[in-house]
Order: C-alpha cells, then sequence, then structure tokens
C-alpha cells in the first residue's frame, strides 16, 4: 500500500501547479541552506593552512573538486530524467532533464578551468591529455550536443523524448569512453601519469571541501528547481501566444 | 529482410546514393593531410595510422545522416514503422547495408593510402583489419545520432557532433591496435579484442537506440 501511495504522490507532481507551489515554497529554504553552506565553506577553506608544497593553490580544490563531483552527479540526473521520459511519460521529466544540461556543462566548464588554473603553476602547463581531463572534456562535448539537440527542434515533448534516448545511450557510454581513455593515456605515455590526487587528504582539507561539496549539491539543485520552473512557464508562455495567435485569426 | 538490404543497397550506389562520394571524401582528407604536416615520409609513416583511421572516421560520419532520411522524404519510414518485424531487426539490417555501401569501400580503400603515407606492410594489414572491425561500430553509433536528428531538416551536422564522442573509444582501440601491430612491446591481442568487443556492444545498443528514438520522433 505504501508503495502505491508513493506513485500517487509522485504522479502528482505530474502536475505543473502543484509543481510549481511545492517547489516555491522550497526554494527559499534551498536558496538559504545554500548561501549558509557556501558562507561556511568558503570561510573554511580561506582560513586553513596552505599546502606545504603547493601554497594557496591548493585552494583551487575547494572550487574544483565539488565542480568535478557535480558534473558527474548531474548527468545521473539527467539519465535519471530520461528513464522518467520514456518508461512514465512524466512530464516534469522532460523538464528536469532538459532544464539540468545547461547546468551541467556550467559545472563541467567550471571544473575544466578551474583545473587548467590549477595546473598551469603546479604542472607547468594548462592543459595536459591526461585521462581524467580527456574523460571530462568529452563530457563537456555530450552535454552541448544535447543542448544543441534541444535547440535544434521546435516541439518541446518531442525534444524530450529524443534526447531522452541520447542521454541513455551517452550515460550507458560514459564508462566505456572512461575505460578507454584510461588506456590510451597509459598506453602512450607511462612515464609521465599526471597524478591527479596529489598528498592523500588530510582531515585539514577534507572538512572544508566536504562542506563546498554540500554546498555546491545544494547550489545545483536549487538552480535546477529554477529552472524547471522558468522552463515551465516558458512553456506556458508560448501556450498562451499561440492561442492568442489562434483566437486573433479565428476573429479576423 | 533480406530484400530489404539489397533494396538499400541498390539504392546507395546507383546516381545520387552518395555512397562513393564516402570514398572520395575518405582519400581527399588523407592526401591533405601532408600538405599540413610537411611530406617527411618518417613522420608521415609513423602518424600513418592515426591519420588513415581519423579520415575514415570523418568519412563514415558523413554518409549518416542519409541512413533514414530518405526514407523519411519519400514516406517509406512509416512504412517500416508500422510493419510487423521488430523495428530494431529492421534498423539493424539498414545499418549493415549502410556498412557495406559506405564503410566497406572505405576499409578496401585503406591499404592504398596506407602506400602515399609510407607504412609497412603489417601497419597496412592491421590498419585494414581494425578499420573492418572497427566501422560497424562507428555506423551502429551512428544510427542513433541519425535516428534522432531524422526530424530536423539539416541534421547532418548535428549527427557529426552527437556521434563523435560516442565514437572515442572506437578511436582509440583501433588505433592502438594498429600501433601495437608494428611496435615490438605492445601486444597486438587485446586492444584488437575489446575494439571487437565494442562493436558487438554496439550492435545490440546502437539498433535499440535508434528504433527507440525512431518511435518517438516519427508521430
Amino acid at each position: 500500500m505504501t508503495e502505491s501511495l508513493a506513485i500517487t504522490k509522485f504522479s502528482d507532481l505530474a502536475n505543473p501547479t502543484f509543481f510549481l507551489n511545492l517547489s516555491g515554497r522550497v526554494l527559499p529554504w534551498l536558496g538559504c541552506l545554500t548561501a549558509a553552506l557556501f558562507a561556511v565553506g568558503l570561510y573554511l577553506s580561506f582560513t586553513t593552512d596552505g599546502d606545504y608544497q603547493q601554497g594557496d593553490t591548493v585552494r583551487i580544490m575547494y572550487v574544483h573538486v565539488p565542480a568535478a563531483w557535480l558534473s558527474m552527479m548531474c548527468y545521473s540526473v539527467m539519465a535519471l530524467s530520461a528513464i522518467g521520459t520514456l518508461v512514465w511519460r512524466h512530464p516534469l521529466a522532460d523538464v528536469s532533464h532538459k532544464a539540468a544540461a545547461p547546468l551541467g556543462a556550467a559545472f563541467t566548464l567550471i571544473a575544466l578551468a578551474t583545473g587548467s588554473l590549477w595546473g598551469k603553476p603546479m604542472w607547468g602547463t594548462w592543459w595536459v591529455w591526461d585521462a581524467r581531463l580527456t574523460s571530462v572534456f568529452v563530457l563537456f562535448l555530450m552535454y552541448l550536443g544535447l543542448i544543441a539537440l534541444n535547440r535544434a527542434m521546435d516541439d518541446p515533448s518531442r525534444a524530450a523524448r529524443v534526447s531522452a534516448v541520447l542521454i541513455l545511450v551517452g550515460f550507458v557510454n560514459i564508462p566505456i569512453i572512461k575505460f578507454s581513455v584510461e588506456w590510451w593515456n597509459t598506453l602512450h605515455q607511462p612515464a609521465s601519469v599526471v597524478r591527479l590526487d596529489g598528498p592523500t587528504i588530510d582531515p585539514e582539507f577534507l572538512i572544508p571541501l566536504l562542506v563546498m561539496a554540500c554546498a555546491f549539491t545544494f547550489l545545483f539543485f536549487t538552480l535546477h528547481l529554477m529552472a524547471m520552473r522558468n522552463e515551465i512557464w516558458r512553456r506556458r508562455v508560448t501556450a498562451q501566444r499561440r492561442m492568442a495567435a489562434r483566437m486573433a485569426s479565428r476573429e479576423a | 529482410m533480406m530484400s530489404l538490404l539489397l533494396r538499400d543497397l541498390r539504392l546507395s550506389v546507383r546516381a545520387g546514393g552518395g555512397a562513393l562520394i564516402g570514398v572520395l571524401f575518405f582519400m581527399t582528407v588523407v592526401a591533405v593531410i601532408p600538405f599540413g604536416v610537411g611530406p617527411d615520409l618518417n613522420l608521415l609513416s609513423r602518424i600513418g595510422p592515426a591519420i588513415v583511421w581519423i579520415g575514415a572516421l570523418l568519412a563514415a560520419l558523413l554518409g549518416l545522416d542519409r541512413l533514414f532520411q530518405t526514407e523519411r522524404d519519400d514516406g517509406s519510414l512509416d512504412l517500416i514503422l508500422m510493419q510487423e518485424h521488430p523495428l530494431v531487426l529492421t534498423v539493424l539490417v539498414k545499418c549493415i547495408a549502410h556498412w557495406v555501401a559506405n564503410s566497406l569501400p572505405l576499409v578496401i580503400a585503406s591499404p592504398l593510402l596506407g602506400l602515399f603515407m609510407n607504412m609497412s606492410e603489417v601497419a597496412i594489414g592491421a590498419v585494414a583489419l581494425t578499420l573492418l572491425v572497427g566501422t560497424p561500430a562507428l555506423t551502429f553509433i551512428g544510427a542513433v545520432g541519425a535516428a534522432v536528428a531524422v526530424t530536423l531538416p539539416r541534421g547532418g551536422l548535428l549527427v557529426s557532433i552527437l556521434v563523435l564522442p560516442l565514437a572515442v573509444p572506437v578511436l582509440i582501440f583501433g588505433v592502438s591496435a594498429s600501433y601495437a601491430a608494428v611496435q615490438d612491446p605492445a601486444p597486438f591481442m587485446p586492444p584488437f579484442l575489446i575494439l571487437l568487443a565494442i562493436t558487438m556492444f554496439f550492435a545490440v545498443l546502437g539498433p535499440l537506440g535508434a528504433a527507440l528514438a525512431l518511435r518517438n520522433a516519427s508521430d
């Protein structure tokens, strides 16, 4: 019985107005929580000691690592939404994965850019064709491709279903890409494999890192909810405009 | 199924089918590379397998948007969707026909281009063999992209953008297997077998995804 109750609750969400009300109530709290976590996390990351080798540049890690985690979590959220689109035809799932794609691209870009800034003083170069960097870059390209596909179609529900297929195919592919890129790197330059993990993490660094990771996660969910609300409203505006145009042509 | 295969083959070989354009494109791309990197034969023979593979990858992408586009234009896509055979099988057969018409000529042309690149006989054989095994995977991955973009009026470029990141593993293992055949310490079999595995994996996943996308894109 409880399961069916959960399912009805879940399908109640399919009503966009209900979702708008609920998310409108949740959103301020989520925003406040995010801001508080960021305040604590940023305070911690600027007051802890720098690494004895890397100096202050180690603080880049507090932005870089959470952004990289989020870039992967965002794709998982999109894959779950894609299943929701294809299996249950849940209308919110369409909106969800469409809204998540630009966010994922943004987090991936942050991870790449901060990684590059960190790499310049530490490795002496902006970019290395290291396995991890390359696979994140491929992920970034996939996000951009999905955004392009979504923008290319004018019918939102068809675009959602078609890009859901692509998201799922990509989701199955990501482990293969990751594995093959690691193989490629170790085959070609086994001596100079760059170790990204650096020193084993000390609690000194771990606590701010975890706080920042939580802050980034909540930031993602806040932005995601806001983007979903925007998307719903955008669709309503389009529908209203179409209706107005139809009325106008009928009167003429 | 057999008649569909023959029909697709015949359509692509006849005038306007564009099957041979791919080979021409392949040769042009490979022929242009020496102008970019210089005519040094040692360098060319070293990067030769990689260039032939990249050229084949680009040429295989070139014809992909035609996989379902012509069917959609003349309306036979709806017939294919409505028939009793499982759609996955139909898509698989169409992929095979597309591969025979578009990618098999690339495999056949690759030894000639290997000679241009001053590659050794072993390297030429290895590249041809890995292309033979690897290009079906490109077609199967590309089928998903082609099915996704079938309703778009100018989907060709978008298909390439969507498919290229997914094709990275095929390229990596194809090239590393060809290099492993030439360079001594690296064994040839592991990357080659993984390439084979990738092809078989996409032979299942590609038609499944493409069929799903076609069903959703058509209405």
